[in-house]
């Protein structure tokens, strides 16, 4: 990656992070409510992929830990913090909430919340994709856990069968909410599963932006190359719970901290001032104008935005009645 | 008009939308190469070839999902499930994902996909291949549920469902495929919402859908011959929305109502019908509203048994005579 690549990812992640550590106040608060899963720990892995795919412009879709997700291809954060307060001006105008973050315009195709469901949605994008003939691919994020569900085995096997630009990252945290893998899964590296169905796949260190990348480069140049699917296991860890009914009481408090010993955001940073690219005074620096940014602008409008109309609570069940007349009466022409 | 089986009406509706559009698509299990198992693609996989017309394998979960993707880019997928029996493997992928998608997304993304699917008890094919699921999909917000009754149906239905942007659920009959009946030359689109006056009466409102609309009509030629009541047949082809209005002029007019279903009682299209009716006419009622429908078993493979689990004309007949007090 490039010096100045690598200076703006580390703003980007920053933001990340604040931003859900912001969240998980705004929960105490009860300013957010219903489930909140944050993504702190994690960062390299969505920035180390989406730094080698083209946000906004590729299709991604992932499970209900989407914040950052969304963030990173281009949704306004204080949008996405006005969707967890339910806000009219949400990325999803309230109706989603913190596990259904959307933004079409920028190719983010949605959170949600059924483990595994997104495979075929992400199998689905990939076809129409190769239907229209597009150069964008296809990518779907999800935890290691959703890899134990049946569309996991059904979406690899049609990805393959029909050579589809999908490419799949298991963002592999060790635990499907409070259970370990080991206590889960028959096989604990992930990208070994995906042999049966003959998809390249690669391990690696999900916790370094720069391996990340370089690994993603790969997966993502064979995947818009036309060579079908791809499967990418990243090794990482949340350092929150799984949501935040989650006391952590299945894992050690030493585990904990060897985790964190190894934080992407202290690993770039710590890179960027060897490489003479930043000082830590200029680190802190700019933590505290992320900081400032969340309160003043991202807090300030989630908590100045409306709230949605009562009498529009049936709005978006349907498409719009007028533009569907022809087929509703049957009156087309 | 042309008459033409069921099967084909369903046929001509994937051909004619296919050949308009590049991004309608067919897919489902066996209806490329083998054509289909009720012939609903017979042809097609020749003419459109494997991209659009896709043999999928038997992921009933996976190729739903999949289907519904691609309709978030504007893709039109047909997706055929074989049986309705097999629908409970897509449920989560029709219900969590095509069903809320556009609430969830604040109206950004639509799944404007089409499940097509064979229900209704056929030829003792026993339990897990004779269900009838019409009143699990009716419940789900953001699912039109429509229900073909005859090949003009079958064919209306299928075109307004492709151009529709919402998904579409449509309940088809294993028993129905090759039932002949008119259908239009040119291009016709049913309409996804209503009910239609199938025959007028004054006495009585049979309300039937799909196949029950057939012993409906059946029972209201019985009951005029041999009994002098006047029955009206209402058909209810699409199911959700149902029709208030219309079940409420029926009901003002004929002051009584029974509703066939081939589905069992509780929880259903007649309770459905019922709470409408009370919550719209219920002081028209001269009598109390009555259901003809399956008993609640599991299937049996036993000929005789299974014709006792499911209802038919008779059945509606006896229910009339007894509301009037002439059984």
């Amino acid at each position: 990656m490039k010096i100045e690549d690598k200076q703006r990812v580390l703003r980007e992640m920053v933001l990340h992070r604040r931003f859900e550590e912001r969240c998980y106040q705004a929960y105490i608060e009860r300013k957010i409510g219903g489930f909140l899963h944050l993504y702190p720990g994690q960062e390299a892995c969505c920035n180390g992929v989406m730094e080698a795919a083209r946000p906004g412009h590729d299709y991604v879709i992932t499970g209900y830990r989407d914040h950052v997700h969304a963030i990173k291809c281009g949704a306004d954060p204080r949008e996405v913090m006005a969707e967890l307060y339910g806000k009219e001006t949400g990325s999803s105008k309230g109706r989603g909430g913190s596990m259904h973050i959307f933004d079409a315009a920028h190719h983010f195709m949605g959170g949600y919340a059924l483990v595994g469901g997104p495979f075929p949605l992400a199998a689905g994008i990939a076809k129409a994709i190769q239907l229209k003939g597009g150069d964008e691919i296809a990518i779907c994020f999800l935890g290691d856990a959703a890899n134990n569900q049946g569309v996991f085995h059904e979406t690899m096997n049609m990805a393959a069968l029909w050579k589809l630009p999908v490419l799949f990252v298991c963002e592999n945290n060790l635990y499907g909410i409070g259970t370990s893998i080991e206590r889960s899964t028959a096989v604990v590296h992930q990208h070994k599963r995906v042999a049966a169905y003959n998809i390249p796949a690669d391990e690696c260190d999900g916790q370094d932006i720069e391996i990340v990348y370089e690994h993603a480069r790969r997966a993502v140049d064979h995947v818009r190359s036309g060579n079908g699917p791809y499967f990418l296991e990243l090794m990482t860890y949340r350092y929150r719970g799984h949501s935040m009914s989650d006391s952590r009481g299945y894992r050690s408090r030493e585990e904990e901290e060897l985790w964190k010993q190894r934080d992407p955001i202290f690993i770039l940073r710590d890179r960027l001032i060897e490489d003479g690219a930043l000082t830590m005074a200029g680190f802190e620096a700019l933590e505290k104008e992320t900081d400032a940014y969340i309160e003043n602008e991202v807090i300030k409008f989630a908590e100045e935005s409306p709230e949605p109309r009562v009498e529009d609570l049936e709005k978006y069940v349907l498409a719009d009645r007028d533009t569907q007349l022809p087929w509703i009466t049957g009156k087309a022409a | 008009m042309a008459n033409i089986m069921y099967w084909e009406a369903i046929q001509r509706a994937h051909d004619e939308e296919m050949a308009r559009d590049p991004l309608v698509i067919c897919m489902g299990e066996d209806i490329g190469v083998a054509g289909g198992t009720y012939k609903a693609t017979k042809g097609l996989y020749e003419k459109y070839g494997p991209l659009r017309v896709m043999d999928t394998p038997i992921s009933e979960g996976g190729f739903t999902g999949l289907g519904i993707g691609a309709s978030f880019l504007g893709v039109r997928p047909v997706i055929e499930i074989m049986s309705v029996n097999f629908a409970w493997l897509a449920m989560d992928q029709m219900f969590n994902s095509a069903a809320k998608v556009r609430y969830m997304s604040g109206g950004q993304l639509t799944a404007p996909c089409v499940f097509r699917s064979a229900g209704g008890a056929a030829h003792q094919l026993g339990a897990q291949h004779s269900a009838r699921m019409e009143k699990v999909f009716m419940g789900i917000a953001g699912l039109r549920v429509v229900t073909p009754s005859n090949p003009k149906q079958a064919y209306g239905l299928l075109k307004s469902a492709i151009r529709c942007d919402d998904p579409v659920f449509i309940n088809e009959h294993e028993l129905m495929y090759n039932m002949k009946g008119e259908v239009p030359d040119g291009e016709y689109f049913h309409p996804l919402e209503g009910s239609e006056v199938t025959r007028s009466g004054t006495d009585v409102t049979l309300f039937g859908y799909n196949i029950s609309v057939h012993w409906c009509l059946k029972a209201a030629e019985i009951l005029d011959k041999q009994y002098g009541i006047s029955a009206e047949v209402i058909d209810l082809y699409s199911l959700s929305p149902l029709d208030r209005a219309g079940i409420k002029a029926s009901v003002s007019k004929t002051h009584r109502a029974v509703i066939a279903e081939e589905d069992e009682a509780p929880v259903g299209v007649g309770a459905e019908v019922i709470a409408l009716i009370n919550e719209e006419c219920f002081f028209e009622l001269d009598a109390a509203p009555v259901r003809v429908h399956s008993a609640l078993v599991p299937q049996p493979y036993n000929h005789t048994l299974e014709k006792a689990a499911i209802p038919d004309h008779e059945d509606v007949v006896k229910a009339v005579l007894k509301m009037f007090g002439k059984a």
